[in-house]
């Protein structure tokens, strides 16, 4: 089974330096790309490698990239950034790349920054992954005494500056219109599109915004060509995954597996369930998805199995909910954090979360009223998506939505006894 | 004043953007970073030299989670709440944290070396419970070893 994205990472993470990343193999998809192939041609490879973005959202990273406007006409400078604000509860996967192999992502960066004709690069790392910041910033200062980045790279004419761009915290950073008013130094909230980012972006110029795991696999993408890429998957969409487990389970932590690897199969890569619990349900790809139930464990996680039963793959790391935990104090956990992140931009959001925090809170600790649910139900509906200016909103109504429905006997149950159950 | 040093910092940083209010954050960060937290004054000093307003310069520095806007101790804790930690055991790591330091979330013990705060979640979902003391992140923390962990911070 192949591993390309983490291939180069030691088990203790101390990453290779540059000389060790070259001997890996590294840089060679960057000279392969600037030297012999044309910007567009990056862009077709990666088209035809069916590689879709894996910052959550999936969309079609090649097809993104076409948005953008080229050639000597197109509005300049041109930008790419690459979104490590990885801030979504239950999500740690970018950080064993950028802590593990920090120049697989440089190159990611350069070689994708050449196929959409950008100037400057700017990567957007969360404050918090000081590590990484060390890190990353030790492999853009080797990169440029290489000659990899700067005025015309390896002499082939295109010229790249790469800054390290680190936050100051919020949720907010990661969704890609409030990560560039960020960028701009201003609150990070978000933009109304149109007009798109890769038309009308950073300080109103073209910009691609691509997660750190979706750059990671460009170059490998270039060197091994796009046929090579889809072969890795085990059903419709290509690659290699970074899944992530966490909570009860033995070994929690991350493995790159084929694209469409059963829930089943990356829980047994975590080692399965601690001594004690059982699995109820997993949040299949950060907190802003649905619950899917232990019954579905033989589903493929890939984008469209998840979508097909209901949910979203997310990011691809699963957080358990075990049969010792109570779900509604889990879900009034996840609502916390969507409340207190919600930049408060517009009002569906800034006012339904703490309400819903509110009620969730409320039935929790046995203050809870029957009529509670329909409250709970309505702001599910009332918050969806088309409703809220972005969305956080809609995705803090994923995990509440379909635990009201999977979980309706224990909400029941806390209002009946006045009291959690599991106390 | 901002002083030659801070001064010196936030050029550096202002010399990758295209206009000298973009360089908000990074100012905020590099005057906390002297001076430990954002007062009244260093907000209205930003704004000068960064050619915007009070108010505009404040606007940013309230929205984001680790710009200070009050006094913080030496040493600033963040305590991780998000799911992960929580089904972890985030509670009883809070308790112990609290009852060590003898302070609640949001506040700064009396000899101003610990501030203890909550924080989203801190991308270490695999070291649940976490918490960072400064740039050093823990986890998974027994609460049974907390009082080591402070003790390396003096």
């Amino acid at each position: 089974m192949e591993t390309p994205l983490t291939g180069n990472i030691r088990p203790d993470r101390e990453p290779p330096d540059l000389p060790e990343y070259e001997r890996a193999g590294g840089y060679r998809a960057l000279r392969k790309a600037l030297l012999s192939m044309t910007p567009w041609k990056v862009v077709e490879e990666v088209r035809s490698s069916m590689l879709r973005g894996r910052g959550g959202a999936g969309f079609p990273t090649g097809m993104k990239w076409t948005f953008v406007p080229k050639g000597p006409d197109a509005p300049r400078p041109k930008y790419l950034v690459c979104n490590a604000d990885e801030m979504e509860p239950g999500t740690f996967k970018d950080r064993l790349l950028m802590e593990g192999d920090p120049h697989q992502l440089i190159e990611g960066m350069i070689v994708s920054a050449y196929a959409i004709e950008a100037d400057v690069a700017w990567l957007f790392l969360r404050v918090e992954y000081a590590l990484s910041a060390g890190r990353l910033a030790k492999a853009i200062a080797e990169a440029y005494g290489k000659g990899y980045l700067g005025k015309d790279i390896l002499g082939s004419g295109y010229s790249l500056e790469l800054y390290l761009h680190t936050s100051a915290g919020r949720y907010m950073c990661g969704e890609e219109s409030g990560l560039l008013n960020s960028l701009e130094g201003k609150r990070a909230t978000p933009r109304a599109k149109p007009p798109f980012p890769a038309v009308c972006g950073l300080w109103g110029k073209p910009t691609v915004i691509n997660n750190v795991e979706t750059l990671c696999n460009v170059p490998h993408i270039v060197n091994r060509g796009a046929d090579w890429f889809k072969g890795l998957s085990r059903t419709g969409d290509s690659g290699t995954k970074l899944y992530g487990v966490s909570g009860r389970v033995r070994r929690p932590g991350i493995s790159e597996l084929p694209m469409g690897t059963t829930i089943r199969e990356i829980l047994e890569s975590a080692g399965g369930m601690q001594e004690g619990y059982r699995l109820r349900a997993v949040i299949p790809g950060g907190a802003s998805t649905e619950f899917v139930p232990a019954e579905h464990q033989d589903m493929p996680m890939d984008f469209d199995s998840l979508q097909a039963v209901g949910s979203r793959m997310g990011t691809g790391t699963m957080i358990v909910l075990d049969d010792r935990t109570c779900p509604v104090a889990m879900l009034r956990n996840l609502e916390q954090f969507f409340a207190r992140e919600s930049c408060g931009w517009c009002t569906p959001c800034r006012d339904g979360l703490p309400w819903v925090e509110k009620l969730l809170d409320a039935v929790e600790v046995g203050r809870g009223e029957p009529e509670d649910l329909e409250l709970l139900a309505m702001h599910a509906k009332f918050l969806g998506p088309g409703l809220t200016f972005c969305a956080l909103a809609p995705g803090a109504m994923e995990p509440l939505r379909s635990g009201l429905s999977l979980f309706r006997d224990d909400f029941l149950r806390h209002i009946r006894e006045k009291r959690c159950p599991w106390r | 004043m901002m002083t030659a040093e801070e001064i010196r910092e936030i050029e550096a940083e202002l010399a990758h953007y295209p206009v000298r209010r973009a360089g908000a954050i990074e100012a905020l960060k590099v005057v906390q970073r002297h001076r430990g937290w954002i007062s009244d004054d260093s907000v209205k000093e930003i704004a000068a030299f960064l050619g915007m307003s009070a108010d505009e310069v404040d606007a940013v520095a309230t929205f984001y989670n680790l710009v200070f806007r009050r006094k913080v101790g030496r040493h600033v804790i963040l305590v991780c709440d998000s799911v992960s930690c929580w089904v972890m055991g985030y509670d009883s790591l809070r308790d112990r944290l609290s009852a060590s330091l003898g302070i609640g979330l949001g506040e700064t013990t009396a000899d101003g070396r610990f501030t203890f705060l909550p924080t989203a979640c801190l991308g270490a979902c695999d070291r649940a419970p976490a918490m960072m003391v400064d740039e050093d992140l823990h986890g998974p923390v027994n609460p049974g070893g907390i009082d080591a962990i402070l003790g390396n911070y003096r």
